[in-house]
């Protein structure tokens, strides 16, 4: 799987402008894109599942074009294929659990799930350890089920890549370390590539495979951590050190959380 | 005192009249709502004061308006009198007009308010889950906003029923025809005929209370968000 990147776009608010120009590919399981708010980071991320069009550049996954300014491409976001988890999970209010991780596979004119739909939800939610949740609303729900909930909803259909936009700020700290853990296994049941977007370092140590630095509206930097694996006890000192630097180095605007009960971290 | 002459007719013909201007304004409000609730363009302004504009003019103004444009002799109504041999002045259907150009506004107005408060987000998660735009209105936007479009509709309603000015105009007052309750009671207090203006009062202050109580009843809560 490779995600090629290269967008522009003018932001403007407040009589403020704000230039983005990033240009990146990855290959990765998972690939985190951290940044400091206001780095772009966000802008990003819609403009690859099409919620926001960036001004000219080229977005491709898997050599499959979404965007191209130059050959006036520019795949509305239903078409893109793409999985995409919101920041708090934007489940609809108004559907139970089984409607909204159904969504995806209802026409219009149908208001609940065919019984072939049901199993492959039934299957999903037992996955996810949502059985017996079938019936309630996302309000019901605490926010690591909401979570699990909004993954199921958006892998249902089998997406080429998820995108996920800051998993687990809504999170409290204890359970954002359990969360981290469950979407790493996520990710080798479910085989999809990952792009993440984070300003929390926590999050870099502990997912990435590849890291793109994002600060003002440009690449900073890349950094390949495949050499120390996230399971691999070898792999701790080096990721507690890039989880150090990224602070270091971008301490303004940066989750602070990070220090948050995580032995050895330091 | 005839009873089914003198009240069921003219409380039937007004149920009929503000259930089809409802159901005209309704549509016509949430069109127009989505519209200027979700779409950026010049003189949007300019339209939205357009569409509350029944509101503040007074309904001779509009019954006014409404005989220029649907009169035997208006715009549209000389055509549709040549080419179909339709005549809405004088009839049920141009009080439907008239009710529903005075409703519109109602729903239009809870329309907007209620569609604004729809977070983006779950119509931009619709979208990414593959759905095409008529399905994340109708499936998402609409349900959302359900609440404060029928709590618009209720009043459409409830104004409907009592509209008087534009109607008289346009339709007239022909007992059984379009003689709807408000004209009816205007009709039995000019003719002396006190009782029967009682009565119609009574009947129309009960109808009126019993949609306001049970529509609130279905606008109970479900879900919060």
């Amino acid at each position: 799987m490779r995600i090629e990147v290269e967008i522009r776009k003018t932001l403007r608010a407040d009589g403020r402008e704000f230039h983005l120009d990033v240009a990146f590919t990855c290959e990765d399981d998972i690939s985190v894109v951290f940044g400091p708010s206001g780095s772009g980071k966000s802008v990003t991320l819609k403009a690859l599942a099409g919620l926001e069009r960036p001004d000219g550049g080229r977005i491709a996954v898997d050599g499959r074009v979404l965007f191209d300014s130059r050959n006036g491409i520019n795949l509305a976001a239903r078409e893109r294929g793409v999985g995409y988890l919101f920041q708090d999970y934007a489940l609809f209010p108004h559907l139970t659990v089984e409607q909204n991780v159904s969504f995806a596979l209802l026409h219009w004119w149908q208001r609940r799930p065919t019984a072939d739909m049901r199993r492959r939800v039934t299957d999903l939610l037992e996955i996810f350890e949502l059985t017996g949740l079938e019936r309630s609303y996302p309000a019901q729900l605490s926010g690591g089920q909401r979570q699990r909930v909004a993954l199921a909803r958006a892998l249902i259909q089998k997406p080429a890549i998820l995108l996920l936009d800051e998993p687990f700020a809504a999170l409290d700290p204890l359970l954002r370390i359990r969360m981290r853990q469950e979407l790493l296994n996520t990710q080798w049941l479910f085989k999809v590539p990952m792009l993440v977007i984070t300003h929390d370092p926590q999050d870099v140590a502990a997912l990435a495979e590849t890291v793109i630095v994002l600060r003002k509206g440009r690449v900073d930097r890349a950094l390949d951590l495949k050499g120390a694996p996230y399971r691999d006890p070898l792999g701790a000192p080096v990721r507690g050190a890039i989880r150090k630097l990224l602070l270091e180095t971008y301490g303004e605007g940066v989750s602070g959380e990070g220090t948050e009960a995580m032995p050895g971290a330091n | 005192m005839h009873f089914p002459q003198e009240v069921l007719i003219p409380l039937l013909l007004t149920l009929k009249v503000a259930g089809w201007a409802t159901l005209f304004a309704s549509v016509a409000g949430v069109g127009a709502a989505y519209l200027l609730a979700r779409r950026r363009f010049p003189g949007r302004d300019v339209i939205d004061a357009a569409m509350t504009l029944p509101l503040v003019l007074p309904p001779t103004v509009l019954g006014y308006y409404l005989i220029v444009v649907v009169g035997r002799r208006g715009l549209f109504g000389a055509w549709l009198e040549e080419t179909f041999g339709i005549t809405l002045i004088f009839t049920w259907q141009g009080a439907v007009i008239a009710s529903t150009i005075v409703a519109f506004p109602l729903v239009y107005k809870a329309a907007v308010t209620a569609l604004e408060g729809v977070e983006r987000q779950y119509e931009q998660a619709a979208r990414v889950l593959g759905k095409a735009e008529w399905t994340v209105f109708l499936r998402v936007t609409l349900p959302l906003a359900w609440r404060g479009i029928l709590g618009g509709a209720m009043l459409g309603f409830a104004r409907a029923m009592g509209e008087f000015g534009a109607t008289l105009m346009v339709a007239g007052n022909l007992p059984g025809r379009t003689q709807t309750l408000s004209i009816a009671i205007y009709d039995a207090v000019e003719a002396g005929r006190d009782n029967v203006a009682n009565f119609l009062v009574i009947v129309t202050s009960v109808v009126c209370i019993a949609i306001l109580v049970g529509s609130g009843r279905l606008l109970r809560p479900r879900y919060t968000t």
